[in-house]
């Protein structure tokens, strides 16, 4: 073990950078067709590591678990990026998003392969109406002045109440129908197997993400009134209220599959790396596109300077909630990735001591850099839960605990080197903001006549 | 309060009044503003000028009074739709968005006039593509005006002086306003500067067609480019008129060098 293990574990570290480097960059390619052959390449690379050549893996069972937490943790990241890095909005929300992605996702496929659809249905009726509500008393809303913002909070909660009834209704009125087809655990039906479930995971994850975005909307929309602190403070407190319905999800919520603080268990094992990736990528494609656009600026604006932003005709409080709705999201999908990796949830998992490494991560990366918060998750990942948690056990069994002695440390003097972050504002490929061809002009103007200041 | 019936008035002020709890930062303000005009509101220290621009503006609710844009009464609207509806201003203490680029910053003032929605940028559409190559054109052209093109892609905070004011006033006018409220943009500017400032204040008021409300300390600025002139004092306005009667007004010059100053001169 010793040295080659630490060289093997650096290596992958260091390869894995330079893949995620590629991937950015073949993402970023002028031409189409490069772009789709790079992406199913770099999808391909990373399929055949983790296939098994007759007992021999390039990246054993320990490295892929990594590997799809790191995915599931960069989602996460990349979230909190937006929030907080482009949008200056310190939360310590994102983690209760990511339990309630995870949470939600895990219940709709136990329940789907338990022979109970009302999961799926009834989580995905219910985004669909609760988003239907949103935007129409959005609408009405807006052609009145000056209503107060928990008035109009008030009416939000009773569409979303109202969508949810609505949901719970058809999905009960639906369900017998599904049955039949769905089978029992012992004997499964048409739609609990091959494809069918693959559809089934792919719109739990993006049901459970759109539900997470959807509790963010409702919980922002009073809270991201608050100034910059008493923000952070309050969605600390959204953390923990959501870990606490956790524990008791089982007693004071009407969910016995999810087990309280016991843990949820018999999550089908859902998350292969191509979902992992397809997610993954989608995540990186969305945020991109977002913060590379006029709206992404108008998010940007925001974080710089408010009363400037104002002035600029930019919609203050509307895209502080876009941008923390938007984050939310990709903690869901995150959450929901993760759950269906591991297989069982417990409510420490979700504990808002835990809630700081994915802040620790954004900082550490480089706020409001997309490529330093992707570099950062997978290298922590690696690094952390790889490499240290590993080489540490070889010192005894209490060892372990002290690398959370160490990357303090380790933040600690990157904050007092870097502070702007690891990656600062660089930007990888596909990440870099587009030109058009429209760069910085070459031939230098005099500028004679109007001087620049003498300062 | 009289009622103002005047069709060319772009921006009417009546009765415009503010307390901060029992102090009265602006009381009973006055003004209007015909199209075309450049107008100065001068007052030493303290005596309200930058409340009127944050009222007018909407980022002060104002106590009483009535602020008409195009006899449409703006009182009680979100900043962001105030400048939407006409009028960009710049700010005393410079507020650019330090950490992007001059271009950024110069864009983020087109967001309320964007060609593309919200899905077009998420789905990357042609559309898109071409706005906002249209968009960089734009600014860029806009910067040129301002002799700023060649700094485009530096950081904003990273500018000297004089050039973070003229991309302040150079994103302003990227509101396409048709109000443009300035707020002492010669503060700490050099004489040769001021000389350079007013040609440009002049160059845009006349490029850009607009209506100009200028705040200002520096006499020689107000006095060479303003054509009226209000001058306030602890909240209210003492005296109006152009920059000659200004300069011979006993209450301007009793309200800038103290009492018994006027009648030494």
């Amino acid at each position: 073990m010793g040295i080659g293990f630490i060289f093997g574990s650096l290596l992958k570290i260091g390869a894995l950078l330079g893949y995620l480097y590629g991937l950015l960059w073949v993402m970023g390619h002028p031409k189409k067709w490069v772009k789709i052959v790079g992406v199913i390449a770099a999808f391909g690379i990373i399929q055949l590591a983790l296939t098994d050549f007759g007992g021999f893996k390039i990246l054993n069972n320990f490295d892929q678990g990594l590997l799809f937490q790191a995915c599931a943790m960069t989602m996460v990241a990349l979230g909190l990026n937006l929030i907080y890095g482009f949008n200056g909005q310190f939360s310590l929300g994102q983690w209760g998003f990511y339990g309630i992605g995870a949470y939600c996702a895990a219940d709709i496929t136990f329940r789907w392969v338990n022979g109970d659809s009302r999961g799926l249905l009834v989580v995905g009726l219910g985004t669909i109406l609760a988003g239907l509500a949103i935007w129409g008393i959005g609408r009405l809303l807006k052609r009145f002045r000056g209503i107060p913002v928990l008035s109009s909070f008030t009416f939000y909660i009773i569409g979303v109440l109202v969508a949810g009834g609505a949901a719970v209704l058809l999905g009960n009125l639906i369900n017998p129908l599904l049955a039949p087809l769905l089978g029992t655990v012992a004997a499964p039906g048409v739609l609990n197997s091959g494809v069918a479930m693959q559809v089934v995971f792919f719109f739990a994850v993006i049901f459970s993400g759109v539900f997470a975005a959807e509790v963010s909307f409702l919980f922002g929309l009073p809270v991201l009134s608050l100034g910059s602190d008493y923000f952070g403070i309050a969605t600390l407190g959204f953390t923990i209220v959501v870990n606490t319905l956790m524990v008791n999800s089982d007693t004071i919520l009407p969910f016995p599959e999810m087990k309280g603080g016991r843990g949820m268990i018999g999550i089908p094992k859902l998350t292969t790396w191509f979902w992992a990736f397809f997610f993954l990528v989608l995540v990186i494609i969305l945020l991109r596109n977002l913060v590379r656009s006029s709206t992404g600026r108008a998010i940007m604006s925001v974080r710089e300077d408010e009363t400037a932003a104002k002035a600029m005709g930019i919609d203050i409080a509307g895209n502080k909630l876009l941008a923390f709705v938007i984050g939310s999201f990709f903690a869901g999908i995150g959450g929901a990735v993760y759950a269906h990796y591991i297989g069982f949830l417990s409510p420490g998992t979700f504990d808002f001591m835990l809630g700081f490494n994915p802040l620790i991560i954004v900082v550490f990366g480089g706020l409001g850099s997309i490529t330093g918060t992707i570099a950062a998750s997978f290298g922590w990942i690696f690094f952390l839960e790889g490499l240290l948690r590993v080489l540490l056990s070889q010192l005894g069994t209490e060892a372990p605990t002290w690398r959370f002695v160490l990357y303090p440390i380790t933040l600690l003097l990157l904050m007092l080197i870097r502070p702007q972050g690891l990656l600062g504002n660089v930007e990888w490929g596909f990440l870099k903001s587009e030109k058009f061809g429209l760069g910085k002009k070459r031939e230098p103007k005099p500028t004679t006549d109007i001087p620049a200041a003498s300062s | 309060m009289e009622k103002i019936e005047n069709t060319s008035a772009v921006l009417q002020i009546q009765g415009l009044t503010k307390y901060f709890g029992g102090l009265c930062a602006v009381k009973s303000f006055d003004m209007t503003l015909n199209k075309g005009d450049l107008a100065g509101l001068i007052g030493p220290n303290g005596a309200g000028k930058t409340t009127v621009f944050n009222l007018i503006t909407g980022l002060y609710a104002p106590t009483d009074g009535e602020v008409k844009l195009d006899n449409e009464s703006i009182v009680g609207f979100e900043p962001f739709e105030i400048t939407r509806l006409g009028i960009a201003r710049t700010f005393q203490n410079i507020r650019l968005f330090p950490n992007l680029t001059v271009l950024d910053n110069v864009r983020i003032a087109y967001h309320a006039h964007i060609g593309y929605s919200f899905s077009d940028s998420i789905f990357r559409t042609p559309r898109f593509g071409k706005e906002e190559k249209a968009l960089i054109e734009r600014a860029q052209e806009f910067l040129g005006i301002f002799q700023l093109e060649g700094i485009q892609d530096e950081l904003a905070k990273n500018l000297p002086y004089g050039e973070q004011r003229r991309v302040e006033i150079a994103r302003a006018l990227a509101c396409n306003p048709h109000v443009l409220l300035l707020d002492e943009p010669a503060a700490g500017m050099n004489p040769r500067e001021i000389i350079n400032l007013m040609e440009l204040i002049h160059f845009i008021h006349d490029r850009f067609n607009l209506t100009i409300l200028l705040i200002e300390h520096q006499m020689r600025v107000v006095m060479g480019i303003c054509e009226n002139i209000s001058v306030m004092d602890f909240g209210e306005v003492i005296a109006r008129g152009t920059p000659k009667e200004i300069q011979d007004n006993p209450k301007v010059v009793e309200a800038y060098l103290g009492k018994g100053a006027a009648n030494v001169s």
